[in-house]
């Protein structure tokens, strides 16, 4: 993690460097480690893009069930596992490899259930695979700010969270029944 | 109508011939749920009794249970019951995904949807009482496996 931050602001500081001719000379003495630190700065750039079709999908799953519609949920939820099947993880740092494999599998499963499940299964799946989607935010990067929300009723008054693209609490949990329930716990910045 | 008893009997006894496979194994997996989990015995016990003819390389076969048709019905139940969880080889899964398998246990268990009002007809002895279902609950509920 170090090493990347220390790449990352290499990086950055080697492209404003490059923004100033008369720093010009000191970029170019440093030419090897700015193609590593570029290498570094593009596949970070590359997960915040490789997880868009994952999030579209995970949020079209949240607006169905939002508007208790159960047939769209289902479809977004198979549309959701392809696209976490198809999340390239060779991409990242070796060493989040294994918990990226882990998160994709469960979400997957998440998914799969909430492709051929009435709703409120769905709703179950859905509510225990945003902390997988969280997570997965946490290493790969999100492509959009993300709001965690949390409606402390939802299973008993268990509570449960998820995520949204709007501070506007729309409950997905509970749909019409108790559409308000919820605030906003983090925000999950590009 | 003679004749078709007949022919249903021949038929009975003919598919008896075709081959199903046994969900048994001697080996003791060192994967296994109980093997690798602390639990009490009445734990353990309303464990097998309830889960693991259907959720584990071990089915306790009841006597019609080789007996065609219904064999095949069981086994069945016991292909898509390990697909979706099998506590013979539950060391084998991730830290997540066994948070996972015990989350959705506690919740299929207080719904009432596990075990299944099919197999608790044939399987009275695995019906669990209120108390017995929150002891259980409370024990999945402590399991955080990393």
């Amino acid at each position: 993690m170090k090493t990347t931050l220390l790449t990352i602001g290499l990086a950055l500081t080697i492209i404003s460097c490059n923004n100033s001719k008369t720093e010009k000379r000191a970029a170019e003495t440093t030419n090897e480690t700015t193609a590593k630190a570029e290498n570094t700065a593009a596949s970070d750039q590359e997960g915040g893009k490789a997880i868009t079709p994952i999030i579209d999908a995970y949020l079209a799953v949240k607006n169905a069930l939002v508007n208790d519609n159960q047939e769209e949920a289902a479809k977004s939820g198979a549309t959701l596992a392809t696209a976490l099947a198809s999340l390239d993880i060779s991409q990242f740092d070796v060493d989040k490899q294994t918990e990226l494999q882990e998160i994709v599998e469960v979400a997957k499963n998440h998914g799969e259930h909430i492709s051929k499940s009435e709703i409120e299964h769905q709703r179950e799946h859905f509510e225990a695979m945003s902390q997988d989607i969280k997570d997965l935010t946490a290493i790969v990067g999100t492509d959009r700010t993300l709001y965690h929300q949390y409606c402390p009723m939802y299973n008993d008054n268990k509570g449960g969270m998820w995520l949204s693209t709007s501070e506007e609490i729309k409950n997905p949990l509970f749909g019409a029944k108790m559409m308000k329930c919820g605030k906003v716990q983090e925000i999950i910045s590009l | 109508m003679k004749k078709a008893a007949i022919i249903i009997l021949i038929l009975g006894i003919g598919i008896q011939f075709i081959p199903v496979p046994k969900n048994q194994t001697e080996k003791v997996s060192e994967a296994d749920f109980l093997q690798t989990m602390e639990a009490t015995i009445p734990i353990q016990n309303m464990i097998k009794a309830s889960c693991y003819d259907c959720h584990s390389n071990n089915t306790n076969y009841p006597w019609y249970g080789r007996v065609r048709p219904f064999a095949w019905l069981l086994q069945q139940h016991i292909d898509e019951g390990k697909d979706e969880l099998n506590f013979s080889t539950f060391q084998e899964y991730s830290g997540r995904m066994q948070r996972e398998k015990i989350r959705s246990m506690i919740s299929q268990i207080s719904d009432g949807e596990m075990p299944l009002k099919e197999y608790l007809w044939m399987h009275p002895e695995a019906e669990m009482t209120k108390e017995e279902k929150e002891q259980l609950i409370e024990y999945l509920e402590k399991l955080n496996p990393q």
